[in-house]
């Protein structure tokens, strides 16, 4: 019995490929034909069905947890998730054994079926992603949790389907911290709000007493830096989310801003603006110490490490105008990379290091692009008439943004939105939002 | 049909220059309103006293002073010689057509050009505060370049 074993390990590792060779999903280039795929809802039995109807107040949980796992997928734009009402085989029977010839029938090329338990309290959840025309089990997997976490449930299946299908991390895991607009123009209160990426549990983080920007995620655990005018000082503050204790970072005598974590989430990256002349500064957070990176009487802003930590992209107008720098994290051998038509700004580092997003101002239209970081290769993935600040996918393949809309002469028509476009160029869809919204922040996968 | 074809014509006509017109005074008011992209209007000016202008306007992406503002800002220093106990906080601000950080740091910018000739003007820096907005705190909600151009500005304000 062992050496049969044995040897099913050693073909596995000697045939890999072959066993392997099933549906793949190129996430490479824009995808025009997504691929079909059927999301069965998760069974539950009675018994399940009611206690969680008690305790969470929600009708169907193996049903609802499927909408999850399907909207994630399709707002991917990789897949085509079908009408569940084409499904011939019922949950139960499918999550057993599918019978694959039903869905080849409705073109289903891969299947997603599961259970829900209810057991002490704790929500137990498997679910089986299947090759419909192989006729095979691709991944099984199960996961315990409070009932309250149904929807990170669904994420995190999202996220197994998206890695075994595409060969790369998922991001349906995550969570956007952004700031929340409302109000007139010339009034505008500005809250910070964070939610799950597909738009769902938000929460106000400031009362909208003093005016907050630009947040932004601690890549390694659920810190957040931003811009706060408490007390009519602009400076940059340091949040914990869990508990709600801020502090302001540094002791600045003047207006610090634009604050980014270090990759290892060590440090602050941020501006500080004095006499007229912005240049950008790192206070460790563990010793508090300050370190100048730049001194030059130009701008020198939106400050963006490298995934390693050894290199810095900026913003500067030292050229005359706002353009995109590369140096090394000590400041020395600065570089311009960006040389095309307009001003550039926001840069940031891809989290797969080889490419910079930014913004674009060339004509009076505004476009969110990349380059290789080195500066060549650009390419500008959307148009608009205001549109800027970037923010990546921790996975590298998904950039958000906020685009706002053009007011007349009385204010009216004005609108600030998130977006979300695909490395591609392709996929671009509104996120929503329950407010107006801006200045998103990925945060990195909650689970691993 | 009253109107012949001709007639329907020439009304068609004298409306079209009747809008044109109106387009034509509509841009003469802007112009006289903006210079080289500089707001030269007074719809949004207040006062700190009688005859002091409380803001200078700026270009597009620029810091720089005009003489406009230089005699605004000798204005606001002769009144503040005179009055002593009085500080100010120079307000920057930007137009909405750029990028939020780079905004932020152009309102201080702006705003430390403002208080550079103050000072030369024998205030004294620690009567001085200077705050930017950035893009934050437009005073006119239109998106158009003229309402970019008032918000283009370093406001003087009271401190006390």
């Amino acid at each position: 019995m062992k050496k049969i074993n044995l040897l099913t390990l050693l073909i596995f590792i000697i045939f890999p490929f072959k066993l392997n060779a099933l549906i793949e999903v190129d996430i490479t280039r824009g995808n025009l034909n997504p691929l079909p795929i059927a999301v069965s809802a998760l069974y539950s039995d009675k018994e399940t069905t009611e206690s969680l109807k008690k305790e969470i107040k929600i009708d169907e949980i193996g049903y609802e947890i499927s909408i999850v796992i399907e909207n994630n997928l399709k707002a991917t734009g990789l897949f085509n998730p079908l009408e569940k009402n084409a499904f011939l085989q019922k949950p139960d029977v499918a999550h057993l054994k599918p019978r694959f010839e039903d869905w080849s029938l409705i073109k289903a090329q891969a299947l997603i079926t599961g259970k829900v338990e209810f057991k002490d309290n704790k929500v137990r959840v498997e679910f089986r992603l299947w090759d419909v025309l192989a006729g095979r089990e691709m991944l099984a997997l199960a996961f315990t949790t409070v009932p309250n976490n149904w929807r990170r449930i669904g994420h995190i299946i999202s996220d197994k389907i998206y890695e075994r299908l595409t060969g790369e991390k998922g991001y349906f895991d995550t969570r956007i911290i952004y700031v929340s607009e409302e109000g007139p123009k010339t009034k505008r209160i500005k809250k910070l709000a964070i939610m799950d990426q597909d738009g769902f549990n938000t929460k106000y983080l400031t009362l909208g007493n003093e005016l907050v920007l630009t947040p932004r995620f601690n890549p390694t655990n659920q810190m957040v830096t931003y811009l706060s005018y408490f007390k009519n000082l602009p400076r940059v503050y340091l949040l914990d989310i869990e508990t709600g204790i801020q502090e302001v970072v540094g002791d600045f005598p003047g207006m610090t801003f634009a604050p980014r974590f270090s990759p290892n989430g060590k440090k602050i990256i941020m501006s500080f603006a004095k006499d007229g002349n912005s240049d950008i500064y790192t206070m460790n957070l563990e010793n508090r110490i300050v370190e100048r990176i730049t001194n030059h009487p130009s701008i020198d802003t939106s400050p963006s490490y490298s995934p390693d930590g050894k290199f810095i992209t900026f913003n500067s107008d030292r050229s005359g105008y706002q353009q995109i720098y590369v140096m090394k994290s000590d400041g020395s051998k600065v570089k311009r990379i960006s040389f095309g038509n307009g001003l550039y700004g926001t840069p940031v580092w891809s989290p797969r290091g080889d490419l910079i997003a930014f913004t674009k101002l060339h004509k009076g239209k505004f476009y969110i692009g990349v380059m290789r970081t080195d500066g060549t290769g650009e390419r500008l993935l959307t148009e608009n008439y205001y549109q800027e600040a970037p923010s990546w996918s921790p996975n590298g393949r998904v950039l958000i943004f906020y685009r706002e809309t053009k007011s007349n002469s009385e204010g009216e028509g004005f609108s600030a939105k998130l977006w979300s476009i695909d490395l591609t160029g392709y996929n671009e869809r509104l996120v929503l939002t329950e407010t107006d919204a801006s200045d998103p922040s990925w945060s990195s996968l909650l689970s691993n | 049909m009253i109107f012949k074809k001709s007639t329907y014509k020439l009304i068609l006509a004298s409306i079209f220059g009747l809008l044109l017109s109106a387009c034509a005074q509509q841009a003469a008011k802007i112009d006289s309103q903006i210079q080289g992209d500089v707001y030269t209007g007074t719809d949004t000016v207040e006062y700190l006293a009688d005859g002091v202008p409380d803001r200078v306007f700026f270009a597009t992406n620029e810091s720089v002073l005009t003489t406009a503002s230089r005699d605004t800002l000798r204005k606001q220093a002769a009144w503040l010689r005179k009055n002593s106990d009085i500080n100010v906080v120079l307000e920057g601000h930007a137009d909405e057509r750029g990028t939020r950080e780079y905004n932020l740091a152009l309102g201080e910018r702006r705003a430390n050009a403002a208080k550079d000739y103050l000072m030369t003007y024998g205030i004294s820096e620690n009567r001085i505060s200077v705050i930017s907005y950035g893009k934050e705190r437009p005073v006119d909600s239109g998106s158009n370049p003229l309402s970019w151009s008032k918000n283009r500005r370093s406001v003087t304000v009271k401190a006390n």
